[in-house]
């Protein structure tokens, strides 16, 4: 059985490794500590391409589940890569999510402000782990597919209602006061670049990972087919033994 | 006849909860208790007074999950919306009626729950309070009870399946809980807040389920067809 691999494939991957490594090194060695936030301001290398990725793979998981239920060829390739770009998609949300916390710990000294960015984006995840439990529902594949795209849309539909929600909620109750993110922070050209090429190896790594997926799961599927057929095969086996 | 389907569908739900007793005998019991337990959790009157709004409406969401689940279970009992499938009639519709029984459903439960608030966490309520609250209940009742029937839709046939509701429905509903809790404590003053503020978080209310009744009217066919 062929691998998930193809050329295409390993020169994205080889792009992601090498500018990992530029954001690495210009992350942690390169750019300037921040006047305000001193060395804090390096989880932002890693948070901003992490969130950046994050909603790509949900605006991704729902072009392609509207792909599925009104596009001209309904393949169950669109529900696949809807599947996997949200497996990847809640990773990198939870990256997020953690990444930010420790970065609020230092500069607030809270691990958690009821910012209404922040509290849309933890809606967000919560709901994106429910769209993967619903994938995860039995029944037959078209099914399963239509399913799960249309709850793929019905979230498209509430993360702006739940967003426009908890801003009118904190703007009455009290003003957005501390998240005005990269107000404060005066980025320099290297710091920009570096930023730059973190949202680059991350996309990268986006890409690699999704196509890689959602091939795993076209194969499984294979295997699984192949699998009851080897079965039914054996049990006439026997029988006619 | 068509129209016919959504009323037929409402009250049939009804004549089945009418005979069965279920919310009356234990989803009511269950939100008092439940009201009854945040008060142990809290402590406090005057945090009790602050936030009876918030939670009227968690106890309200609680019952969902509960009144949902029943719905449903209606429906797998005796196979019905299998019946109804074959009888080749507009999901869509079905849908719709679900939701109606739900909301008065709900209703009731909430015309409870406020008195019960008036008596255990000692709010009052003032006529012009008391429009305000009446609008909001019925434009969120109609909000949870649209969204509730979408999910629970999900959860028809296959088990283990109860379990993914509270999962689903929470991140959707919590607009409503927001600006129903709002509304409801401007309509109670809480907090020194002033009626006319809640009018704002109705409009709101009533987007969302104008919103979520058409999708939900569109999308329910295919998240319950087996």
């Amino acid at each position: 059985m062929r691998g998930t691999g193809t050329a295409t494939t390993r020169g994205i991957g080889v792009v992601a490794l090498a500018c990992m490594a530029w954001v690495v090194w210009g992350g942690l060695v390169a750019t300037p500590r921040d006047v305000v936030q001193g060395d804090a301001v390096r989880i932002m290398y890693v948070h901003v391409p992490s969130a950046w990725v994050a909603y790509l793979a949900f605006v991704v998981t729902a072009v392609a589940s509207a792909g599925l239920l009104f596009g001209p060829r309904r393949s169950l390739g669109f529900d696949r890569v809807a599947g996997a770009s949200a497996e990847v998609g809640v990773l990198f949300m939870g990256l997020t999510l953690v990444t930010g916390s420790l970065w609020g710990r230092i500069t607030w000294g809270e691990f958690w402000q009821w910012d209404p960015r922040l509290t849309t984006t933890a809606f967000l995840f919560v709901t994106y782990l429910g769209y993967l439990a619903v994938r995860g529902l039995d029944g037959a594949p078209e099914q399963r597919a239509r399913r799960a795209a249309v709850v793929a849309l019905l979230a498209v539909l509430e993360i702006p209602l739940v967003h426009f929600s908890v801003v009118l909620w904190r703007s009455l109750h009290q003003r957005a006061s501390v998240l005005d993110p990269g107000g404060d922070v005066k980025l320099d050209d290297l710091m920009l670049f570096t930023l730059f090429v973190g949202v680059v190896a991350f996309t990268c790594l986006y890409t690699w990972l999704v196509l890689h997926r959602s091939r795993l799961a076209a194969l499984v599927e294979v295997a699984g087919r192949g699998e009851l057929d080897r079965a039914i095969a054996a049990r006439r086996a026997e029988a006619g033994a | 006849m068509k129209g016919g389907l959504v009323w037929a569908v409402a009250a049939r739900d009804l004549r089945a909860e009418a005979r069965a007793r279920v919310t009356t005998n234990q989803v009511l019991p269950f939100a008092g208790l439940v009201m009854v337990t945040f008060a142990l959790a809290l402590d406090r009157e005057e945090v009790l007074q602050r936030t009876a709004g918030g939670l009227v409406w968690l106890a309200t969401t609680f019952s969902l999950f509960v009144l949902v689940q029943r719905a449903f279970a209606i429906e797998t009992a005796d196979r019905a919306l299998d019946a109804l499938r074959v009888a080749g009639v507009d999901l869509g519709r079905v849908y719709l009626g679900k939701s109606i029984a739900l909301m008065v459903q709900l209703f009731v439960l909430e015309c409870v729950l406020v008195p019960v608030a008036v008596v255990l966490y000692r709010v009052r309520v003032d006529a012009p309070g008391a429009v305000l609250l009446v609008t909001t209940m019925i434009c969120a009742t109609t909000g949870l009870a649209l969204v509730g029937t979408l999910y629970g839709g999900l959860t028809v046939g296959g088990a283990g399946r109860e379990t993914l509701l509270p999962l689903l429905v929470l991140p959707v509903v919590a607009p409503v809980l927001i600006a129903a809790t709002r509304a409801t404590e401007s309509a109670l003053r809480s907090g020194g807040a002033a009626v006319s503020e809640g009018w704002a978080w109705v409009g709101l209310l009533a987007v969302f389920a104008a919103a979520f009744g058409i999708a939900g009217t569109l999308a329910f066919g295919a998240l319950v067809d087996e």
